[in-house]
């Protein structure tokens, strides 16, 4: 196996919750210890529901937050050993699309000069060829290049999402961590942005790290699925088989939520929601809501480990 | 089966000072029967909304109801009340659940007094009937130890829970119909799929008649009976939930399901819609999906396209495909 393009190593993220009147509050455990790999040109899919810290690990990744612990590799480069300037120099490496581009998209900027903005911070393009790289970019992405002189407020979330791309993609990076890209878009602008995207890594040779709540856009992209459950990943493996033969509990339970219009599948309906982040549990985050028939004092004592056969990990101890 | 609820002929316009007037709803015409779930599913900017918003009378200031526009409820039509006569029938008769239960729900005020508030204002009962009253409506939308929540503050509750809540006050006036528009936008998927459940059961325990307004396909699946498909203010399909599942007709259906991504089979390109729904003043002539449809002819250009029932009350408004088989 060739090397893989991102490794990220035992990822902690603490957020200190100062309370109201700043008593001290316990601190939320947003990422409690993640690990997993992206080898180039492959795309990794995060799942998981609100508060599970999957959009803290990616802006982890990209240093945007700094990791309370844990190792992130980058082309080898180890993000924490650099200097400001060189991890400005390794963020046109890797990029960030947010669920929103238009709160991420100066309203009083035209289309270009967003555009440009990270061209002309990493000095790429000399002033004089903006104009022609800016229009090349809005091509790649499916917008009219005459679309460069206007304002946000001018586009439909589908056409911001692009541009979001396009700003993204300016600084000809090799990874894109993709935030929710497409869940604020309608079904029929969605499945466009998401042939995008895929286009995309086609032509440019991209690794995605593709963030979502919905297991069945990740299939879409993601080679490999991992699944996260209160700050840390459940079940990871290749995207087919951990659809087709989930082995979490929580997994099963995701998957047979997930409304499908072409047929109605057997139901788990789990009673409950999250515990809280606060509150860490000795034993599997899991334990409160598990119908797993084998559950015991074990699942409430001891966390289980993340157990891998044939690139297909999952943290239960009753699994198969 | 006859209707509970029967809207017909439903248009509404905005006349802006100076500007040609606005359509977003343009001659909507369904029925609702007791017990009975019908899905109202379109994209943004559709028209879904409004007509949800219509039935109440709870129009935004400026929207104006066509001449011919009936809203029909247990013998009267709504649409021809004054404000003041339709009062009786909102949240008693009909009740409506919004997205976001957080912004529907008062911050500084405990979820028992807000859903007790509702009950009195419904009916002249002493606050302790009310209060009792108040913990069986939570117990009955699935809410854990009712008789301690009924004393918790919005903010301590999830937003599954509040959901719950906001159904608990919806049930307050024991309404014959419920409107949910967009009820499990908002939720997590596991969440969300307790609040259909629990949707699904109120329904079929209290023979409500509801109208659930989303513009999620999927959650439709298995659990409504009809399913009304709009685009551009107009319905363009509607059937029998199995019937469209099994073969929808209008290919601006077919198109949102080749666009939405599927957990099982192959992984394929997406066989997205091209370009976007145009806003409201700008829909073309005919029939409003024809600049984006793959099938579109000359008649799609020039005349708008009746809603044309099969036998099987599948009734699609398309030149090409109405009555072909799939």
């Amino acid at each position: 196996m060739s090397t893989p393009l991102l490794e990220v190593e035992g990822l902690v993220k603490h957020f200190a919750s100062g309370g109201v009147l700043r008593r001290a509050a316990p601190a939320v455990r947003a990422v409690d210890g993640v690990t997993f790999t992206i080898a180039p040109g492959e795309t990794l899919g995060l799942v998981g529901e609100s508060g599970s810290g999957k959009t803290t690990v990616g802006r982890t990744i990209l240093r945007l937050e700094t990791p309370t612990a844990g190792i992130v590799r980058f082309e080898g480069v180890d993000l924490s050993t650099l200097t400001a300037p060189a991890l400005r120099a390794m963020r046109r490496r890797m990029q960030l699309v947010a669920q929103d581009p238009f709160g991420s998209l100066n309203p009083r900027h035209t289309i270009e000069a967003s555009i440009a903005e990270g061209l002309l911070i990493h000095q790429i393009t000399e002033r004089v060829a903006l104009r022609e790289r800016v229009a090349a970019l809005l091509q790649e992405v499916g917008l009219d290049a005459s679309y460069a002189s206007r304002y946000p407020h001018e586009f439909s979330g589908g056409q911001r999402q692009r541009i979001g791309i396009a700003r993204a993609l300016a600084v000809e990076p090799r990874f894109l961590v993709c935030d929710e890209p497409v869940s604020a878009l309608d079904v029929s602008v969605q499945a466009q942005v998401l042939n995008l995207l895929m286009d995309l890594r086609e032509q440019r040779g991209l690794s995605y790290l593709f963030i979502a709540h919905d297991l069945a856009v990740v299939r879409q992209v993601a080679h490999r699925i991992a699944v996260m459950y209160l700050g840390t990943i459940v079940e990871i493996g290749p995207a087919r088989t951990l659809i087709a033969t989930p082995r979490h509990p929580y997994t099963q339970a995701l998957i047979s939520a997930i409304p499908d219009p072409a047929r109605r599948r057997q139901r788990i309906v789990l009673t409950g929601e999250p515990p809280s982040p606060t509150a860490p549990l000795p034993g599997c985050p899991f334990a409160p809501r598990c119908f797993h028939p084998a559950r015991d004092s074990r699942c409430t004592n001891e966390r289980p480990a993340l157990r891998s056969a044939d690139g297909h990990g999952v943290a239960c101890h009753y699994a198969e | 089966m006859t209707d509970l609820l029967e809207v017909r002929d439903l248009r509404i316009s905005f006349a802006p000072p100076g500007a040609a007037p606005i359509v977003p709803v343009d001659d909507v015409s369904f029925g609702v029967a007791a017990g009975e779930m019908v899905a109202l599913v379109g994209e943004s900017g559709c028209g879904k909304s409004l007509t949800g918003l219509a039935i109440l009378r709870l129009l935004p200031r400026g929207a104006q109801l066509g001449p011919k526009s009936a809203i029909r409820f247990a013998g009267v039509d709504l649409a021809t009340l004054s404000e003041t006569t339709v009062r009786p029938y909102r949240g008693a008769r009909i009740a409506m659940v919004f997205q976001d239960p957080m912004s529907s729900l008062n911050p500084v005020m405990r979820v028992g007094a807000q859903i007790v508030e509702a009950i009195q204002a419904h009916a002249s009962v002493p606050f302790s009937t009310a209060r009792a009253r108040a913990i069986a409506l939570l117990a009955e939308v699935g809410i854990a130890d009712p008789a301690d929540r009924v004393d918790a503050w919005p903010h301590q509750l999830s937003g599954g829970m509040r959901q719950r809540v906001m159904l608990a006050i919806a049930l307050a006036g024991e309404p014959d119909v419920l409107i949910a528009d967009e009820p499990t936008t908002a939720l997590d998927v596991t969440v969300q799929a307790q609040i259909l459940e629990l949707l699904d059961t109120l329904r079929r325990t209290r023979q409500m008649a509801v109208l659930l307004i989303t513009h999620d396909l999927g959650i439709v699946a298995g659990r409504a009976d009809r399913v009304l498909v709009m685009y551009a203010g107009r319905i363009v399909e509607s059937a029998p939930a199995s019937t469209l599942f099994a073969a929808p007709q209008h290919p601006y259906t077919r198109g949102l399901f080749g666009s939405i991504p599927r957990l099982d089979g192959p992984v394929e390109r997406l066989a997205s819609i091209a370009g976007v729904v145009p806003p409201p003043g700008q829909w073309p002539s005919g029939c409003r999906f024809h600049p984006r449809c793959p099938l579109a002819v000359a008649a799609c250009v020039a005349t708008r396209p009746p809603l044309v029932a099969d036998t099987a009350a599948h009734a699609t408004a398309c030149w090409v495909t109405a009555g072909s088989p799939t």
